[in-house]
């Protein structure tokens, strides 16, 4: 009986047929187009959004660029850094496996801008030895960091906040006079939306107000990737913490995502997402289905088989949702760089796990509504059909 | 002896169980032939869709079975049936069922498709089969925007595009006036009919009754008795 079939063997036909179904009507094809679009829209802004928080949140660790951060090990974000005594700076220089290893001060001041204004910046100390962790600089000469007052800034989206300065563009930091050096560029621009400033470890102290201790991190760079373990361990040993830069930029985000509520806030409407996609989705695939059971039916008492209209089903539901996803991903894409073009600041990244989790939930939409469906039409008999 | 398409021996349908159950078909046999248009009638209710049901392999039999050219259709698989009916049977449905998002011409292809036949192959068969029914300046139109007759027609091209031996009609001329129902059967007669076809009607309309070569009655799910009208072109015997 196998003879009454073609020898081509090419669901093709059959899935253009389902494909047709699907597209022409254009009602309920947009319906659930709509659906998926609008829950993959909103699960991508969602986790962008978080991803570039959590992305912002380590952006001193990712411009600094340093292989391993020694600290305290109550720090929980690279923002809140808890002094340590200098001593640890030359222990840690005496740890076999150490290249070399340098001080970075982190702090906050207030800067008095030449109009009057005070502005809250952020003051990275750079090791006088090497200005290691130091920007890409875009005016002047980074050996003018030296120079009496040198300050580098940053030109990212909160340099207009120092009032667009120039090379030679003077403010008071804590009383002391202030002058711009240089400017540079980094990588990532920070959380909190206040610019800034890199000068020398001495200078930051001399400008700062400091607490008995003054290392806020060591930057370490080991000889070999062999020797962080050894580096971790020994550091342990002496009551402090090293980690990598990768550990590091784990542990910030761990805090925001487990002790702010901002995870959990991002989790819950993701899930909502997910869950509005699926009631429009599935109760609109449902409806189609329902509505073309009759055919599902005629088709069946043709010659069709179960497999066949489970495929078919499959397809639509499918193709609707890889359809769904894709323009979910661009008008995600499309919005956030219209908000950059008004924020340059907006805070919000696509990442490969997102796009992986958008579409693991749009499979998860597309296997539920079909699951529905196929069942359906699986039950559906053909003699109902000829009853009429 | 004419060939047999069909025999079916001793079927019985019911539905439903214990007090509730209800007898659709007791114990028919009877048999069709190559060659010949078989009317089946009877009163709504009186089991014909049901006894047809069950020889085109849509519907089990509690008891009985069904043979068409030899084979016995209820031993097969799920699959099997499948198969059966795509190869050998060519439906058409009392309300077409015909896909109002396809083309009329993709209508009639669905059968090749479903043979698994290539896509442009499938529908250059279907025009032809749109041209023998007359409707082939038709064939890109939703079948929402022809007739009733029209829509009938492109039912029976898809019926006869895979070249079924059997053809199965169920109240054909239901939805139609009088004159299109006859023009539609006589067409059915005259250009489907061949030695090696047979073709099975189920209907109430005594209008077209003249085109049958026997017309099997029915009543309250049994055979009451089966008329020669010998209007066809094949002589029948061999009655149950």
């Amino acid at each position: 009986m196998a003879a009454w079939r073609g020898n081509a063997g090419s669901m093709l036909g059959i899935l253009k047929i389902a494909y047709k179904l699907l597209v022409n009507d254009r009602a309920k094809f947009a319906a659930l187009l709509v659906g998926i679009t609008f829950a993959v829209f909103l699960m991508i802004q969602m986790t962008s959004l978080f991803s570039g928080i959590l992305n912002r949140s380590s952006a001193t660790v990712i411009n600094i660029g340093a292989s391993m951060w020694v600290m305290d090990p109550a720090v929980q974000t690279v923002a809140n850094s808890i002094p340590m005594p200098d001593y640890v700076l030359d222990e840690v220089r005496s740890i076999p496996g150490v290249k070399y290893a340098v001080p970075l001060y982190s702090g906050g001041a207030l800067a008095k801008l030449e109009d009057g204004a005070y502005q809250a910046v952020t003051v990275m100390g750079l090791d006088d030895s090497n200005l290691f962790g130091r920007p890409a600089l875009l005016e002047g000469n980074i050996q003018d960091i030296f120079a009496e007052n040198g300050f580098i800034v940053v030109k990212d989206a909160e340099f207009p906040k120092l009032n667009n300065p120039k090379v030679g563009t003077t403010f008071e930091l804590n009383d002391h006079k202030a002058v711009i050096v240089g400017i540079g560029q980094v990588a990532t621009s920070g959380l909190f939306g206040v610019p800034t400033l890199y000068t020398t470890h001495n200078r930051a102290l001399q400008y700062l107000p400091n607490t008995r201790f003054t290392t806020s991190y060591i930057l370490v760079e080991p000889k070999t990737t062999g020797d962080v373990a050894t580096i971790e361990k020994d550091v342990k040993a002496m009551g402090y913490l090293a980690l990598t830069k990768d550990e590091f930029m784990d542990k910030i985000s761990t805090f925001y995502k487990y002790q702010t509520g901002l995870g959990t806030n991002m989790l819950l409407m993701t899930v909502i997402s997910f869950i509005v996609g699926l009631s429009i989705s599935g109760q609109t695939f449902y409806t189609f289905i329902i509505e073309n059971l009759e055919k599902f039916g005629a088709l069946k008492a043709i010659g069709a088989k179960g497999s066949e209209l489970v495929a078919m089903i499959l397809f639509q539901a499918t193709f609707t949702a890889l359809t769904g996803y894709g323009l979910g991903i661009g008008i995600c894409a499309a919005l956030i760089a219209l908000a950059r073009l008004r924020i340059p600041d907006y805070a919000a990244m696509i990442t490969f796990p997102n796009i992986g989790m958008a579409f693991v939930m749009v499979v998860v939409i597309a296997g539920i509504s079909s699951y529905v469906g196929v069942r359906k039409v699986l039950k559906i008999e053909p003699f109902d059909i000829f009853r009429g | 002896m004419p060939n047999v398409a069909i025999r079916a021996t001793g079927l019985t349908k019911w539905f439903g169980e214990g007090e509730a159950r209800t007898v659709a078909v007791r114990d028919v046999s009877f048999e069709a032939y190559f060659g010949e248009m078989l009317f089946i009638v009877g009163p709504s209710g009186s089991g014909k869709t049901t006894m047809l049901s069950m020889v085109s392999g849509i519907l089990r039999p509690n008891a009985g079975k069904v043979e068409i050219e030899g084979s016995d259709i209820w031993s097969l698989s799920d699959d099997g049936l499948a198969e059966f009916r795509l190869g050998k049977l060519g439906f058409v449905f009392q309300d077409y069922h015909l896909f109002p998002r396809l083309t009329t011409v993709e209508n009639v292809a669905i059968p090749l498709i479903l043979q698994r036949h290539n896509w442009n192959e499938a529908i250059a068969e279907a025009r032809k089969d749109l041209k023998i029914v007359g409707l082939d300046s038709r064939a890109e139109l939703p079948p929402v925007k022809l007739s009733g007759g029209e829509q009938q027609r492109v039912a029976i091209a898809r019926a006869i595009v895979s070249r079924p031996d059997i053809l199965i009609f169920d109240e054909p001329t239901a939805s139609l006036d009088g004159d299109t129902g006859r023009a539609i059967v006589s067409f059915v007669r005259k250009e489907l009919l061949t030695d090696k076809r047979c073709i099975v009607i189920i209907t109430h309309d005594a209008r077209i009754f003249e085109f049958a070569n026997r017309i099997m009655h029915m009543e309250d799910g049994k055979l009451t008795g089966v008329e020669d009208i010998g209007a066809g072109k094949t002589e029948v015997s061999g009655e149950t």
